[in-house]
């Protein structure tokens, strides 16, 4: 009955599983990534050589400028809406929704979208949007445009509105959960101390969301970041994102270019990740 | 009986290993007669995975490959970059590779394809003197880039070096092509269009679309730039590094100026921007137009005086396929040079690598139609039925061999391969 395992060796044992679970679906394929994007490549092969040809040619690229650019561009925009949009929603359902029953109906409400495939909610723009589709026949019905409006589809704005759309519960859902345990009596202090509304949203309401709005962030950011068929469904094939490069050389067999673009895409999401947790620790937030 | 069918797949490999033996036993015994029988009742059991274009990958196959032959045929329908990707880097998903010929000149060097034995091909003295000889008729000349004749041999069985004759042994068993070019909305241009610079007349701005499969895409650009009289091409095929960048430096300033309404990369992509109006003239393929029509709607596929740009299809067998599974990928393949399929595919208005089967499953009047550039005496219907043109009606482009007799390039795989596609992609970035 002696032989109890000491503190430190249960602890070591209690975490093996999920390293060993991370480093074979985690790390090991990074690794792999990381190895083979210093491969050279042909039409139909790549193989093992250690050049940074891959690299080179990224890191000097006008395209990779632009295409960062770009994926820059949707990013904030789609962030920016969606936090707006967000936090909106989940005001109204954490502090004008009197009941849980009513909040808790009126968040699944929410949800409902998400039972559909994101591609389908995404192509179903299209019809809608298009030069004869129905927002511009009831726009010219409607005689406010004689023309059909040709930006609606294929556009920067067709993609930023699908994302928005696409990730806009992202949002709802952390915020929403941040502001549920905002203690109420911590608003009806401000009030009695004199606040107004609007002085009750800035300093008691948005700071203690800041953990929801900030791990909201992180999911529409990377979703942004990683994206590839949106961009290219929406824009029509006429706009770029860093992972429809990726996607597309993939698509002509050049492995290793591709292991080369998804490590620099991987590295500025991390940069950009470890920014936005400077400003909130979620951790002891949470 | 349908729980059977499911478990097809599952059973397929414990089947083959019991007919291998038992094959194996029946030869070792010396009883080499009863091979047949053996084989003919287990060719059932053979499941053979084709992959391909959505051009060719018909389910209507597969049900009379079941009906006909006896066994069954998956089809898995893919873009073309990811065909060739599959066909390079997964040999072990597929028997049947159905690609084209400038995927082959890309991917046979990974070794995942095995070359087909000519003298078991029933039809092979049949197939269309562009896939041996690359000659249509005795007079007629080579057109630029990948021509199939040209990465249709290979040396000898397990050579990954291209033959330039008819060496026996063929790399892609030719079964369908075509002579490519752009597709127009003549009830929204209403004038004619006879060059291929009209896709980047500012006419049609916000209204053309090009396809975004590099490869083919820059073959169309360098039919518009060479017909703008902006470059004469060495090889449209295989262009030097400044033709490369000459041509994308023309499509970029287009594509600033708000020329295109979209880029399409898939067959479906391109029916539903032509349908829908959103794009009056494009690069386009020929079931695509045949698809807009059935729908009641307009389409052209525009003869230019500059010619086609081309493409052949064929099957290649995997490097796997071995004993019963093979027997079965060479009985598939005579069939489908035996007419049924090639008939099937000229009413959607492509061409079969052995027209002269074909005849016997078309009427004489579609045959009229597809094949000899004749007027229409009666309706002309699609393979499901629907009604595609009255009485009277004439194929855009005319005969056989106006059309294929005016190809100026084929789709094809250039040297500077690489370059290429770099540049494509700043043109899709721009």
């Amino acid at each position: 009955m002696n032989n109890t395992i000491s503190p430190e060796k249960t602890s070591w044992m209690l975490v093996s599983p999920l390293a060993f679970i991370l480093g074979l679906f985690l790390v090991l394929p990074i690794l792999i990534i990381i190895m083979v994007s210093f491969w050279d490549y042909n039409e139909y092969n790549f193989f093992p050589a250690f050049i940074s040809e891959n690299y080179d040619y990224l890191l000097t690229s006008k395209v990779t400028l632009d295409t960062y650019l770009k994926t820059f561009k949707f990013m904030i925009l789609v962030w920016f809406f969606c936090t707006f949009i967000g936090f909106t929603v989940a005001y109204f359902l954490a502090f004008h929704v009197r009941t849980l029953p009513m909040q808790i109906a009126l968040f699944l409400l929410c949800t409902i979208p998400f039972w559909t495939s994101n591609i389908i909610r995404m192509i179903s723009w299209i019809p809608f949007l298009g030069r004869n589709g129905i927002a511009n026949s009831t726009l010219i019905s409607a005689g406010i445009i004689d023309q059909p409006l040709e930006w609606l589809l294929f556009s920067d704005f067709a993609v930023v509105l699908a994302f928005v759309h696409l990730f806009s519960l992202f949002m709802v859902v952390p915020v929403f959960n941040t502001m549920m345990r905002i203690d109420k009596s911590l608003i009806e202090a401000a009030r009695d101390a004199g606040a107004s509304g609007f002085q009750i949203l800035t300093n008691v309401i948005i700071p203690l969301s800041k953990p929801g709005i900030m791990i909201g962030s992180i999911f529409v950011v990377t979703l942004v970041m990683g994206d590839f068929i949106t961009v290219r469904f929406m824009s029509g094939g006429q706009s770029t994102s860093v992972g429809r490069v990726i996607s597309n050389e993939i698509g002509l067999l050049q492995y290793p270019a591709a292991a080369a673009s998804a490590v620099v895409l991987l590295i500025t999401v991390l940069i950009m990740i470890t920014i936005m947790m400077r400003f909130v620790d979620i951790r002891k937030e949470l | 009986m349908t729980k059977e069918n499911n478990k097809v797949t599952v059973s397929r490999r414990s089947v083959l290993k019991g007919a291998a033996a038992t094959t194996g036993a029946a030869l070792g015994a010396g009883a080499l007669g009863g091979f047949p029988t053996i084989w003919a009742q287990n060719i059932k059991n053979v499941t053979l995975r084709q992959f391909g274009t959505g051009v060719s990958n018909l389910n209507d196959v597969a049900t009379k490959v079941k009906e006909d032959l006896g066994f069954t045929l998956k089809m898995t329908a893919l873009d073309s970059d990811s065909v060739a990707q599959r066909a390079a880097t997964q040999p072990k998903s597929f028997d049947i590779a159905d690609i084209e010929y400038w995927i082959c000149k890309k991917v046979w060097g990974a070794g995942n394809l095995q070359a087909m034995d000519t003298s078991k091909i029933k039809n092979y003295d049949k197939i269309a003197g562009t896939f041996r000889s690359g000659k249509l008729t005795p007079e007629s000349e080579i057109a630029q880039g990948t021509a199939p004749h040209t990465v249709g041999f290979v040396e000898g069985p397990g050579s990954k070096k291209f033959a330039d004759n008819e060496s026996g042994w063929m790399t892609l068993i030719p079964t369908i092509y075509n002579a490519d070019t752009l597709g127009i909305r003549p009830d929204l241009i209403k004038r004619p269009i006879t060059s291929w610079t009209e896709l980047l007349n500012p006419e049609f701005k916000g209204k053309a679309s090009i396809l975004d499969i590099p490869s083919i895409g820059i073959m169309d650009a360098a039919m518009v730039v060479e017909a703008m009289g902006e470059i004469t091409y060495g090889d449209k095929g295989n262009m030097t590094k400044e033709e490369i960048d000459k041509t994308i430096a023309i499509f970029i300033e287009a594509k600033k100026a708000g020329q295109f309404r979209a880029f399409w990369k898939t067959f479906d992509e391109s029916i539903n921007l032509m349908a829908s109006g959103e794009v009056v003239i494009q690069s386009m393929w020929s079931p695509a137009i045949t698809a807009v029509r059935s729908k009641g709607i307009p389409c052209v596929y525009q003869p230019l005086k500059e010619g086609y740009r081309s493409w052949g299809g064929g099957l290649g067998l995997s490097a796997n396929l071995s004993g019963l599974e093979l027997e079965a990928a060479y009985e598939y393949i005579n069939w489908y040079l035996s007419g049924w399929v090639g008939g099937y595919l000229m009413r959607q208005g492509y061409y079969s690598a052995v027209p002269e089967t074909s005849k016997k499953f078309m009427t004489e009047d579609e045959w009229g139609y597809w094949f000899e550039g004749k007027a229409a005496k009666g309706e002309i219907k699609t393979p499901t039925g629907k009604v595609l043109e009255k009485a009277g009606a004439v194929r855009d482009g005319g005969s056989f061999y106006e059309r294929m007799g005016a190809v100026a390039c084929w789709n094809s795989v250039m040297d500077e391969n690489k370059h290429m596609v770099r540049k494509w992609n700043e043109l899709i970035a721009a």
